[in-house]
């Protein structure tokens, strides 16, 4: 549902189209501004036909949904669903994945009632600065009235993916229950289930080939719930359990994997001891991604060691490669072998491991693409990687020491040697305390291929270290330079000037995540006057008002969300929003919160969207919705 | 002003015991905002090294941060600011988690008290918020509820019955013991509604032969209590 606009149902049917031809069907189509509804005028034309073959307008849709199927980018469906009725009806009964940017922009039953053969469906919930616990976390996102009404009308579903949701234990029961074909399931930043929810779905859903939970909350239930899997051979490919913080049953774990051939990705989570990792890998040499678990806390026995190193040598293999929760790093040599054929490493688990430990490592990793590391390695360790990983397309660095007065390992130095390195760069996420304008600048000239660039100087309003100028011009090379950039974050200290560069280069800049930086509202109108592809904008503790809260009346039905929390906006400028854009949700958090604060004629949090059904009914108390 | 003194201090207790005997010294990003004359923010401002460090020595909070912070760089309570910077909270925890000793039995989430309840026969556990029922009738309703949709071994079938499980946890043959502050198992029912919610940690459903036993312990602590 997201991107361009839906249209909407026709009364009259279309024409046939062998009497009008291309011309009918042109008159016919039923293009719509926004949601503001009203078919153009269409053209009645008779539904001629001939009385011995079957109706040309059948024909023509079955022609259609053979077509159609080949189609899989959902943008290139929701265009081709806006050409004309029948395209529209035969786009929608061919639609069998289904995703859902913001589960408050559409109600369930509007989906299933446009979409009836569905297997495969994605929704997101939160914003992403819930992330960081700027909501309170009874916000809603709610699966349920998703699974109960798709627990209806989707009874061949197969796949599903959501995140930042908050599903319960009983709508895992449900998706156990009323989907006999369920094959996978990805839950991406959620909470609100337990391992009782993740006993049932092992037992009941019995063609499951994916069980991936990542960076989810999962409730101790005390359940062995590996050991609720089927006694028989499993059809498993996938089993993704890292983030889930209590024990396992090991003998439970080793019997799984023993009887799932098929397993090919396999994260375990830190409870899984290096010693009981060994008997999982000789078990399976078959992996291709492992998420070694502690990759520590050896059962120390008289007997030597097993031979860690010749069990990651068998799985040849093994590309990704993730883990290292509570790394012992004598034993980090073990996976010598396997760098070589890496093209996926995350060490951003693994605290402990310094500088020469990761050059050791990552010297060898000359296939690697994508890498996330903790500041730690230091800028080092950043160069090393720099020198061997030639074909690196994402880079992410986080602080180990995630404070505004932290003393940040990484710098300016670092990311200057990536980006002299990593010509490919596609995607950088990094945290620093200490940056510099020509760091940046060369970056946005070495790697043009960049699509994100997210840099995080933790320090807040920390200009360039060395020149103590503003950081303005760092970021506007970025936006200048890399054609491409479809994702940006920025901080440090910023002036106006940033903005003004981002709404004159960032044309194709879809999501802009900000936070304490700005001097005026000119900043915000900057950039929603300039940058006409913007889906989601995310805002923090800067100093816009409702004046440039205006500047945007005319794209905000073009966005997914626009969050702005802890900035200048009164409570009658988000009213003023909300009546000029009747279809606009506008969500309102007010001081309430003693720890943020803000003035009280300034709202705490606004969150608006786009909806087809209006303000949800599941607000909690501390939300208003205007 | 000395109730959210208080309410800080718990607050922070509870965080401390969540995040404290990790790596990084991180503390959770709590705005010490304690100064109610500055509300509209030194947020958007640039030095955010304040010392306010003798504005905290008549603050009890200065004495849970030095038992928690070794350095001394520390003891300066800097004005932090929630969510930044912008990790996600289970990094956080990632880092810390393998020093915590132990779960924490009760989950406060903003005002909700959430308990673990096990029933006997059961196979695993639910977790209830005490604060969403107003009466013991309603948590019992709730209970018969969600247990009864175990539909897990055979022997269960008296899950299934929702009506049947409601007369089970009425009858005599189950009853309903909770664990309070001090680690004792007592009987459900026997104080008033508020108190319970107060001091239960933990809920048991258990058959009730195995309950003989509680039922004159509980019945002297009662009587200590009144």
């Amino acid at each position: 549902m997201s991107g361009s606009e839906m249209s909407e149902d026709e009364e009259r049917p279309c024409p046939s189209d062998l009497t009008g031809g291309a011309t009918a069907k042109a008159r016919n189509c039923c293009f719509n501004a926004a949601v503001s509804g009203g078919a153009s005028g269409g053209v009645s034309g008779g539904v001629g036909g001939f009385h011995f073959s079957p109706h040309p307008d059948q024909v023509l849709e079955n022609v259609l949904e053979n077509v159609l199927c080949f189609l899989t980018d959902r943008r290139d469906r929701n265009a081709a669903s806006l050409v004309s009725k029948s395209w529209h009806r035969a786009e929608a009964l061919t639609r069998s994945e289904v995703f859902i940017g913001n589960c408050y922009a559409v109600s369930p039953g509007r989906v299933t009632a446009r979409f009836e053969r569905v297997t495969s469906v994605a929704i997101k919930g939160k914003p992403r600065f819930a992330d960081f616990s700027l909501l309170p976390p009874d916000w809603g996102a709610h699966f349920t009235p998703w699974a109960s009404v798709m627990g209806d009308s989707y009874r061949g579903l197969e796949k599903l993916y959501l995140k930042r949701m908050s599903i319960s234990d009983d709508d895992l029961a449900l998706l156990a229950r009323c989907f006999p074909s369920f094959k996978e399931l990805v839950l991406v930043c959620c909470e609100g289930f337990g391992t009782s929810g993740l006993a049932i779905l092992a037992r009941d859903c019995r063609k499951i080939r994916a069980l991936d939970l990542i960076e989810s909350d999962v409730s101790d239930d005390e359940v062995d719930w590996i050991s609720y899997f089927p006694e028989n051979e499993t059809c498993l490919e996938s089993l993704a359990f890292d983030c889930v913080e209590c024990p396992i049953d090991f003998e439970a774990l080793e019997k799984l994997v023993i009887r799932s051939p098929s397993l090919k990705r396999l994260r375990l989570n830190r409870f899984v001891s290096i010693t009981q990792l060994y008997r999982l890998m000789i078990r399976a040499p078959q992996l291709t991604s492992l998420g070694t678990g502690s990759f520590g806390n050896p059962t120390l026995t008289d007997e030597q060691d097993p031979d860690y190193a010749s069990a990651f040598a068998a799985c040849k293999s093994i590309v990704c490669l993730s883990g290292f929760r509570e790394i012992a790093p004598e034993y980090l040599p073990a996976i010598y072998s396997v760098c070589c054929n890496l093209t996926s490493l995350n060490f951003s688990y693994g605290a402990n491991i310094n500088t020469e430990q990761f050059k050791s490592v990552i010297s060898r990793c000359h296939k690697l693409q994508v890498l996330w590391v903790f500041d730690s390695v230091c800028d080092e360790g950043l160069e090393a990687a720099a020198e061997t990983c030639k074909d690196l397309r994402e880079i992410r660095v986080f602080p180990i020491e995630a404070r505004e007065d932290a003393e940040a390992p990484v710098s300016d130095v670092g990311l200057l040697a990536i980006s002299e390195g990593c010509r490919k760069l596609k995607s950088i996420l990094y945290f620093c305390q200490r940056m510099t304008n020509a760091a940046v600048i060369a970056m946005s000239k070495n790697c043009p291929d960049l699509v994100v660039f997210r840099l995080c100087i933790m320090g807040r309003h920390l200009p360039d270290h060395v020149t103590g100028e503003p950081m303005d011009e760092g970021f506007g090379a970025i936006v200048k330079n890399c054609k491409k950039l479809t994702r940006l974050a920025v901080s440090g200290l910023l002036t106006d000037k940033a903005f003004s560069y981002i709404g004159q280069y960032g044309k194709l800049v879809r999501t802009l995540s900000v936070a304490f930086a700005g001097d005026s509202d000119l900043a915000l109108k900057y950039v929603l006057e300039g940058c006409p592809k913007l889906q989601k904008l995310e805002i923090r503790d800067c100093p816009f008002g409702d004046l440039s809260l205006r500047s945007g009346l005319h794209h905000y039905y073009n966005m997914r969300f626009l969050w702005l929390s802890s900035c200048r906006v009164t409570l009658q400028g988000c009213q003023e929003i909300a009546c000029q854009l009747p279809r606009l949700v506008v969500e309102v958090i007010s001081g309430e919160d003693e720890e943020r604060s803000v003035s009280p004629e300034h709202v705490n949090t606004l969150y608006m969207y786009r909806s087809l059904d209006g303000p949800r009914a599941d607000a909690p108390s501390f939300v208003q919705i205007l | 002003m000395v109730g959210e003194e208080e309410n800080t201090i718990n607050k922070l207790d509870f965080e401390e015991t969540e995040l404290r005997l990790g790596l990084s010294c991180g503390r959770k990003k709590v705005h010490h905002d304690n100064d109610t004359t500055n509300v509209n923010g030194k947020r958007g401002f640039v030095d955010l090294k304040l010392n306010i460090s003798s504005h905290d020595i008549n603050n009890k909070n200065t004495q849970l941060e030095f038992k928690n912070n070794s350095s001394l760089k520390t003891q300066v309570a800097k004005t932090q600011v929630v969510g930044w910077p912008p990790v996600r909270s289970s990094w956080k925890n990632i880092l810390t988690s393998q020093k915590i000793i132990g779960h924490q039995e009760n989950d406060k989430i903003g005002n909700g008290v959430l308990v673990k309840v096990s029933m006997d026969g059961a196979p695993y556990l639910r977790k209830v918020d005490l604060n969403m029922y107003k009466s013991y009738q309603e948590l019992f309703d709730a209970l018969a509820k969600m247990f009864s949709s175990f539909t897990i071994v055979q022997g269960m079938k008296d899950f299934m019955n929702e009506r049947k499980l409601m007369d089970l946890l009425n009858s005599s043959d189950y009853v309903s013991t909770y664990q309070d502050k001090d680690g004792d198992w007592m009987l459900v029912g026997d104080v008033p509604w508020g108190m319970f919610v107060d001091s239960c940690k933990r809920l048991r459903i258990m058959k009730g032969i195995e309950a003989i036993g509680l039922a004159p312990k509980a019945m002297e602590k009662c009587k200590n209590r009144s």
